[in-house]
Parts: structure tokens; C-alpha cells; sequence
């Protein structure tokens, strides 16, 4: 653990650079220099550790707490994650070096212009931030998993606060900051249960003792609220969408496709590990909480015009994915049948790096999109794939993927899904296989509804014509962010090609947990061929999908182009009369009108969504308008109530700061005499 | 192996040959069912040959997606239709991908014909665009839950493995597979663009759905739309044919190539008259009431998928 342990070191010796040195002007190349650096050398780590030794290494620092110290462990799920870390930092800090060069250099541009306010500081944090994600996924005792969760939260609640310029920073970060020590609160909860009255706190001794049912089914519970706040599990997604856009670019990636990861990674911890024996119901239970996530985090997301918003609404859906594969691998570890829990967990994984993967590719088109027009609204871009040709493609990979389509890699992951789901009718709860058929269905609608959330993406940034000067001016990004976005895309590709070796790659995380790897009942380890079960003929093989659509594209091609006519004329496209009249590219389909027909076949029972046209009366020169409006349930029946409960309670338990000295020892004395009567009640 | 490779490549040939033929034979049966003599069944080959020889025009601002989301497109539901047993069970592809990667190849069609629709910058592709994309939300989640219902039953995905099952009769009449089989028409009918979801002869724009997609395309990029769009009605007739009334196709082991083939053109002729009979006697529906249709669809096949999960014990 020696080049981990100089990794982690680094990050934090970069982070005292970014502080010391942060009026030089190559603060900005050492500190993203040096994070890259540090996060390929975890990443090295990690997949040694994978390949070479099962990836268990343990080491106790003597920091921390007197007595207990600092227990750190990586087995094949920490070592995992870390490479799901690492992936991300290595690309983030490549982005990032150039984003903020370019922001840089506009700030220079612009030093007369006071829309473009000084940020705050990112350097000394980010790597900060790294190191805390790491910490989380290698903490083998419970007190300092909460200090590097802790950690964690803080780090990227300062990086939120760096554009606190921003009219919408200040209430995310605030939200944001609430919502994090809930569920920090929460886990605290569910490891004071974990560790029982035994008061040890290595996860070692946890694992000798896990907690009896009634115990476990509360810290389920909390871990589920604690780690799905993290996570974006709905209803407490709600920070989620407000938060991860208002940090820089590289950051947003980070903290939507890899923070809510660790999240992920302490819900996998805690309940296939920790909690030892699961129950069936856990499993049932993590299913309904992602298909409703899924479900509900796609149509957020085709209800924004922010694009980064709109892939912070789509985070929340991916996670659903996940939360659903993590809840039928336990389901099916309950039951006995670790073949399918480990095809299970495995789609689970393989999804974690996919959206991890292509999340990170579509938060840096969108600081890409933001650089070169300054705007982050739909309905002000259009026309891009001119003006930013390598972007486009690279958005079109990353949007292709996310989208579920083959031979990308985030179909790779559903298609996995589908096969441990279509294993349901094997289990004996009837509940569950009911259920099971209808998260099912969950899951497909979700991935058709990201389709179209995606092409309305895509479709409305990059395609047609510039909806405002800004995106017509737009120019292609620096070759440091290019890369950044090339890495991630790259990767997309060849996941979804050879999706078998990273499955193999982390066969012993899912080992460890599930005590099977998804290929055991096969007679040989396949390689190329993604055949998982052992039922007849289901397989898949992306690579001769690629090959077979590769070849026919261009036989095509070169047919049409033999035997058919290759003559080409460029002219007006008919504009409904709008032609010269129309620079603003109005009659243009928008991203409003683009979501029109979802909104109203699932908007009007979801969010009570409603179109209100404004028709002016004849005579009256007023443009027609058509106006939105639409509400979110989780803060119509959640938190609303809730803020209007605690004020309300705030205003009342206020009355007793100005009690008389006679009052307050009345009190004192009142509470003695009820904590000695329940005493009492309790002895006998 | 190298049988398999013979008949995948024949295979291939023989979707794309006959494609037009059903899309004709739908026209002809449509014309005679309301009284007119109708055109030749050769004619949409003459429409397809007539527009490979035109010139493309292209609006100012279409970009490279534009121009190659025809071949994307077309490719990509040529490999589908490749998937999809007609003749013989004993295809090389078949492993490649089963129904679920089937689906989602459409799926990637439908991605980028919709991309398409959008990068011209005019209001109507962007109309299409945006209710294909409702549609398929809707479409595609049911069609899944059939392939669900069916592999619960089969105990596989591989098309290939359900027509061998469901030739060997141990299947029965079971009410889960007719609901599949209701929402698999139902996916079909709104997949390919046919009344009462969208009229393939409309040009009235406010009606239209893919039609108003793919209206700024001309010469061989339309011939390859429209081709790909007959290519992909051949294929869903394929797909229920296959799973629903494999009887005659040739496996690995048994049955004739001939055989094979004869019975398909006999599934083909009959499915094409269906279809025709059920067009011309149904009103085009409302968009809006699309939703309330798939979402039948989608219930349907989930109800049925429920069946089986429940009635298949430990």
C-alpha cells in the first residue's frame, strides 16, 4: 500500500501548494499536473491490485482517535471504486487545467465586464476532495469512515462555493450543506448500531458480530437515507440537481459521476458486507426506492433547459439503475443463488464505471458548451456541431452511450440487468416476483425516456441553427480540455466492444461480496463472448455488433455511391415563410417544445405540469406566449411540509430562551422527575 | 459453421429483396379493399430505384450527421432484420445478439433518424423528432416486457432458441403469450409508423409523425429511409412470426431450406393482408391519444409478463 499511501500524500501536499502558491501564475499546471499524477498512480494501484491479488492490503496508521488509530483496508470493492476515482481524477484534472486556463484567459478578456466575477478558489480543494473520496473507499473502522465521508461532503461543498458569485450558488451550497449532515447524521445512527454495545469500531469486528434482525432492519434503513442522500435517491434528491451544476465543470463531473459513487460504495459495503446475512425484503425494498429514482430522475431531467442541470436530473436516474441491480443482487444473495446475485452485482459495477464513464464525458461538454458561449440554457444554444466539430462527436459518443445503445457501453449494463431480472421467477417470494416484472418495466421506461432525453440534448445544443449570437460565435475548445473529453469517450467505446475484461477485471469485488463470480457455471471463461448464464443462447458480443456495423456502413456507402447517383445541391431550407426574418432561429423547434409531448403524456400525473397560452386579442401587437409550469412533488409534499414543520416548531421553542430563572429550574426539575420515573418503569 | 455463414448471407440478401414486395403487397391489398386497382407490387422498387438516381438536396445548414444518419440508420436495421430467424434457425449472427440487443439496435436507429430530424433547424423535423422519440418512450419499454413474457416462458433471449422452443409445441395456448402477442402488434403497429398511430400517405404536416422526420431528405437518402422503414416492417412481421408461428423454418438438424422459405413468404402474404385489412378499417387517432394506446400496450404486456412470473414456480 506504499504508492497509495504516496498518492494520498501527494494530494494533500498539492493542496498546501494550491494554498501557498496561489498567486503564481503555474500554480494551476503543478496542482492539476500533480492530481492527474497521483490519481494514475491509485489507479495503477488499484488494478494491481485486482489482477495481481484478490486486492486485499490492510495497514493501521497510529493517527487519529488514541487507542484506535486509523484502520485502513482494500479489498477487491475498495480497489474497485478506487479506479473508478482515479478514472475520474485523472480526467477531471486534465479538463480542468485547461477549463480553467480558458476561463482564465475570459477573465483577462473581459476585466472591464463585471458579469464575469473573480471565482473563488478551487486548486487547493480539489485535490482535497480526491483524497477524501479515496479515504472513504479504504476506511476500515467506522470512525474514520464518517471522518473521510465527512471530509468529503466538505471538500465538495467548498468547491460548490467557489462560484458563490453565482446568483444560485449561495442557496445550493446551503441546501446542500443541510442535506449532507442529514445524512452523515444517518449513517452515524447506523454505524452506532453497526458497532452495537460492544464498542469496537473496526469493520473486522462489526463483520464477527452483525447486528440481530431488528437492529438490522433499522440500520438498513438509515444507510438507505444515508447514503441515498449522497447518492440522489428520490425523494432526497433534491439538492442534487442544484448543487452539482453550480461548481465548476470538472467538478460537476466529479461529484456526479464519481462522489455519488462512493455513495454507492457504502451502500455495497454496509449491506453485503457488513450486515453479513441479508433478508430478502432489504433487496425488495433498495428495487421500489430505484425504479421510483429511475423513473423519476429521467423525467426531471426532460423537464430542464439547463444542461447541467439536466445531467445532474439524469444522475439521479443512473443511480436508480444502480440501486435497482444492487437490490436484486441481494435479493437473489438472500436466496440463495450467488450465481445470479453475482450477474447482478456485476451489472451494478459495470454500470457504476459506465455512468461514472460517460457522466464525466457530458459534465465536460457542458463546461466545454459553457466556455465557448458562456451559457449554460438550451434554448439559447443550437447549431454547435458547426462551430465545435471534435466536441460534437465527443458529445455524440457520450450520448449515444447514456442512451443505452448498442455497441456502446451503457447497453452492456441494462443488457446484464435484463438478464439477472429475467432470472426473477426462480425466486420464492410472490411479492418479489411481481415486483421484480414491474421494476422491469421501470427499467425500460427509464432507458427509453433517457433516449429521448438525450436526443432532446443533442439534438437542441448541437444541431439546427444558433438560438442567440453567443452560440453562433461559439468557438472549438483547447486541445487540454479535448483530451479531457477524449479519454472518457474513448473508454465508452471500448467497455461496450470488450465489455468481458472489465467484468473479469472486477470478478473480485463481486467475489468478495457474493461469494461467486458471474461466469462460475460456465464451462470456460469467456473473453469476448458476454454469455453470463447458463440458459441457452443468451449472449452478446459488441465487438462483431462494431465489425458487422462497420463493414456494412461502408459497403453501403461505396455501393450507393457506385451504382447510385453522388450529385449534391445545397439550398434554403423551407422556413414556413420565417426565411431572412427569423435570425433568432424562432420558429425552431425549442427545448420546451421538444419535451412538449412527454410532458404532457407523463408531466401532467408527475408534476401536475401545465401549458398556459397567452393569446393576445386581435388587434394587439403582443407576441403570443405559451408558459410552463410545472411542480416538483418531492418539495410539494416533502420538503415543503417539512421546512413549514421546523420553522413553525422553531417559532414556538423559541418562547423558551425568555423564561424567568424560577422557569427554567421548574423545567430542570420536571425533566428529573420524568427520566427517574421511566428509569424506574425500565427496572421493573 | 460455414452453412451458417451461407445462410446468414442469404439471409441478409433476402430481407433486403423482399422488403419492398411486403410494402407493395400492403398497398395493393389497401387498394383493393377500398375499391381502387391500385399499383403494381413491383412499384415501390421502381420508387426506390427512381430516387437513387435523383440528386440530393440539402438544406444550408445540414451538417455531416445528416448525411450520414441514412447509412447509420439503414445499416443499422439491416443487422437487425439479420438477427431475426425467417427461413432457418441456423444463422452465424444469432449469438451476436439477442432479442433484447435486437431492440436496442432499433433503438439506435430511431437516435439518430430523430438527430436527423432536428439538425436542419426547421419546426417539422423537429414535430417528428419529438413525438417519435414519446412514442418510442412508450413503445420500447412494452416491447421489452414481451420479450420478458416470452423468455420467462423459453427460459432464453436468443431468437433463434425461442423458434426451436416454440416449434417443439410443449408451449401450448397460454393467455400470458396472446397478451404478448396483442402488445407485440400493438408496438409494431406504432413502431412503423401505421394507422391509427401515423398514416405512412399523409403529407398533411400537423398529423404527421415520421414522415415530418425525415421531410427535408431527398434522392438516395430518402431511397434509404424508405428502404430502411420497409426494412424494418419486414422485420416486426418477421419477429412475430417468429416467436408466435415459427412453424416450417428450418433448424440446424431438421426441416428443409425450402420449406422454410415457402412458409415465410405464406407468413408475409398474410401478415401484409392483416395489416391492410386492419388500416382500412380504423380512423387515424390524435397524437395525444398515442399515449393512452402504448400505454395499453405497455399494461398488456406487463400483465402478461406478470402471468408467467407468477405461474412459473421454484
Amino acid at each position: 500500500m506504499t504508492l497509495l499511501f504516496v498518492a494520498l500524500l501527494a494530494l494533500f501536499a498539492l493542496a498546501v501548494v494550491g494554498v501557498a502558491a496561489r498567486r503564481s501564475p503555474w500554480v494551476g499546471t503543478a496542482v492539476y499536473g500533480g492530481t492527474a499524477a497521483a490519481c494514475g498512480l491509485i489507479g495503477l494501484w488499484a488494478v494491481e491490485a485486482l489482477v495481481g491479488r484478490g486486492g486485499v492490503a490492510a495497514a493501521v496508521l497510529p493517527i487519529g482517535l488514541p487507542w484506535i488509530g486509523v484502520h485502513l483496508r482494500a479489498d477487491g470493492v475498495s480497489a474497485f471504486f478506487l479506479l473508478v476515482v482515479a478514472l475520474g481524477g485523472v480526467t477531471a484534472s486534465l479538463f480542468g487545467w485547461g477549463y480553467e486556463r480558458a476561463h482564465a484567459r475570459a477573465l483577462a478578456h473581459h476585466a472591464a465586464d463585471h458579469t464575469h466575477g473573480e471565482s473563488g478558489p478551487v486548486l487547493p480543494f480539489f485535490p482535497l476532495f480526491l483524497a477524501g473520496m479515496s479515504l472513504v473507499l479504504l476506511a476500515n473502522d467506522a470512525f474514520s469512515f464518517l471522518v473521510s465521508w465527512e471530509f468529503m461532503s466538505l471538500t465538495s461543498w467548498l468547491l460548490v462555493l467557489s462560484t458563490h458569485r453565482e446568483p444560485d450558488t449561495p442557496d445550493a451550497a446551503r441546501l446542500y450543506l443541510v442535506m449532507a449532515v442529514l445524512g452523515t447524521a444517518c449513517l452515524l445512527l447506523a454505524f452506532g448500531l453497526l458497532v452495537g454495545t460492544g464498542g469496537d469500531y473496526r469493520f473486522d469486528a462489526i463483520r464477527q458480530h452483525p447486528p440481530e434482525a431488528g437492529a438490522a432492519a433499522l440500520t438498513v434503513l438509515l444507510v438507505v437515507l444515508g447514503a441515498g442522500s449522497k447518492a440522489g435517491l428520490v425523494p432526497l434528491h433534491v439538492w442534487l440537481p442544484l448543487a452539482h451544476p453550480a461548481a465548476p465543470s470538472h467538478v460537476s463531473a466529479l461529484m456526479s459521476g464519481v462522489m455519488t459513487k462512493v455513495a454507492v460504495y457504502a451502500l455495497v459495503r454496509v449491506l453485503f458486507d457488513l450486515l453479513g446475512e441479508p433478508m430478502w425484503w432489504w433487496g425488495g425494498a433498495l428495487m421500489a426506492a430505484g425504479a421510483v429514482t429511475a423513473v423519476m430522475g429521467v423525467l426531471y431531467a426532460l423537464m430542464q433547459d439547463d444542461v447541467k442541470r439536466l445531467l445532474a436530473c439524469s444522475t439521479i436516474e443512473n443511480i436508480g439503475v444502480i440501486v435497482i441491480a444492487l437490490g436484486l443482487a441481494l435479493v437473489f444473495k438472500a436466496s440463495h443463488t450467488p450465481v445470479i446475485a453475482a450477474l447482478a452485482l456485476s451489472a451494478a459495477l459495470l454500470h457504476v464505471v459506465n455512468h461514472s464513464l460517460f457522466k464525466s464525458l457530458l459534465f465536460f461538454v457542458a463546461g466545454a458548451i459553457l466556455t465557448a458561449t458562456g451559457t449554460r440554457d438550451l434554448n439559447r444554444l443550437g447549431g454547435l456541431i458547426h462551430r465545435m466539430p471534435t466536441t460534437a462527436v465527443l458529445a455524440l459518443i457520450g450520448a449515444a452511450a447514456i442512451s443505452a445503445l448498442p455497441p456502446l457501453n451503457g447497453f452492456v449494463g441494462e443488457w446484464l440487468l435484463f438478464q439477472a431480472i429475467l432470472n426473477a421467477p426462480a425466486l420464492p417470494e410472490w411479492s418479489l416476483k411481481i415486483g421484480i416484472a414491474v421494476v422491469g418495466a421501470a427499467v425500460a421506461l427509464a432507458a427509453a425516456l433517457a433516449a429521448a432525453c438525450f436526443v432532446r440534448l443533442y439534438g437542441i445544443a448541437f444541431l439546427g441553427r444558433p438560438r442567440s449570437a453567443e452560440a453562433g460565435r461559439a468557438g472549438e475548445v483547447g486541445r487540454a480540455m479535448l483530451a479531457g473529453m477524449a479519454i472518457p469517450a474513448a473508454l465508452c467505446v471500448a467497455l461496450g466492444v470488450l465489455p468481458t475484461l472489465v467484468i473479469r477485471l472486477f470478478e473480485p469485488a463481486v467475489r468478495a461480496m457474493v461469494q461467486a463470480g458471474p461466469f462460475d457455471d460456465r464451462s470456460y471463461q469467456p473473453w469476448i463472448w458476454l454469455a453470463p448464464t447458463s440458459a441457452i443462447g443468451n449472449s452478446y458480443n459488441g465487438l462483431i455488433l462494431l465489425a458487422m456495423i462497420a463493414a456494412l456502413s461502408v459497403a453501403l456507402v461505396l455501393a450507393i455511391h457506385r451504382w447510385a447517383s453522388d450529385r449534391v445541391r445545397r439550398s434554403i431550407a423551407w422556413g414556413c415563410g420565417h426565411d431572412g426574418a427569423d435570425p433568432a432561429a424562432l420558429s425552431q423547434y425549442s427545448a420546451s417544445s421538444f419535451a412538449q409531448p412527454i410532458r404532457r403524456a407523463f408531466g401532467g400525473t408527475v408534476f401536475n405540469a401545465r401549458d398556459r397560452v397567452d393569446m393576445p386579442e386581435p388587434g394587439d401587437t403582443r407576441p403570443a406566449r405559451l408558459t410552463v409550469r410545472w411542480t416538483d412533488p418531492a418539495w410539494a409534499f416533502l420538503f415543503t411540509p417539512v421546512r413549514r414543520a421546523v420553522n413553525w416548531l422553531a417559532d414556538h421553542v423559541d418562547a423558551l430562551q425568555f423564561l424567568t430563572i424560577r422557569s427554567y429550574l421548574t423545567l430542570m426539575f420536571a425533566a428529573l422527575v420524568v427520566v427517574l420515573a421511566l428509569v424506574a418503569v425500565v427496572r421493573s | 459453421m460455414i452453412a451458417a455463414v451461407i445462410h446468414q448471407v442469404l439471409h441478409m440478401v433476402l430481407v433486403l429483396a423482399l422488403a419492398p414486395l411486403l410494402t407493395g403487397w400492403i398497398r395493393l391489398v389497401k387498394s383493393r379493399l377500398v375499391g381502387r386497382r391500385g399499383a403494381s407490387v413491383l412499384q415501390p422498387y421502381r420508387d426506390l430505384a427512381r430516387l437513387l438516381r435523383k440528386e440530393v438536396v440539402l438544406a444550408d445548414n445540414a451538417s455531416w450527421l445528416f448525411r450520414s444518419v441514412p447509412y447509420v440508420m439503414f445499416t443499422a436495421i439491416w443487422l437487425a432484420a439479420g438477427l431475426v430467424p425467417v427461413f432457418t434457425t441456423d444463422l452465424a449472427l444469432a449469438p451476436t445478439g439477442d432479442l433484447i440487443a435486437l431492440i436496442a439496435l432499433l433503438g439506435t436507429a430511431r437516435f439518430f433518424l430523430a438527430l436527423a430530424g432536428m439538425d436542419t433547424g426547421t419546426s417539422f423535423g423537429g414535430i417528428g423528432s419529438s413525438r417519435e422519440m414519446m412514442i418510442a418512450a412508450l413503445a420500447e419499454p412494452a416491447m421489452l416486457m414481451v420479450v420478458f413474457s416470452v423468455a420467462v416462458l423459453v427460459r432464453t433471449t436468443s431468437l433463434a432458441e425461442i423458434a426451436v422452443y416454440m416449434m417443439g409445441g410443449t408451449v401450448g395456448l397460454r393467455v400470458s403469450l396472446a397478451l404478448a402477442l396483442i402488445a407485440l402488434v400493438m408496438v409494431a403497429i406504432a413502431e412503423n409508423a401505421r394507422i391509427p398511430i401515423d398514416n405512412p400517405a399523409t403529407h398533411l404536416e400537423l398529423t404527421m409523425v415520421h414522415e415530418a422526420m425525415v421531410l427535408e431528405y431527398s434522392g438516395r437518402h430518402l431511397a434509404l429511409i424508405e428502404g430502411a422503414a420497409m426494412l424494418k416492417l419486414l422485420l416486426y412481421a418477421a419477429v412475430i412470426a417468429c416467436v408466435f408461428a415459427p412453424w416450417g423454418m428450418a433448424t440446424p438438424t431438421q426441416g428443409s431450406l425450402w420449406i422454410g422459405l415457402l412458409s415465410f413468404l405464406a407468413k408475409l402474404a398474410t401478415a401484409g393482408a392483416a395489416l391492410a385489412l386492419f388500416e382500412t378499417s380504423i380512423a387515424k387517432m390524435r397524437v395525444f391519444r398515442v399515449g393512452e394506446f402504448l400505454g395499453g400496450a405497455l399494461l398488456l404486456s406487463l400483465l402478461g409478463a406478470i402471468f408467467l412470473y407468477v405461474s412459473r414456480g421454484v
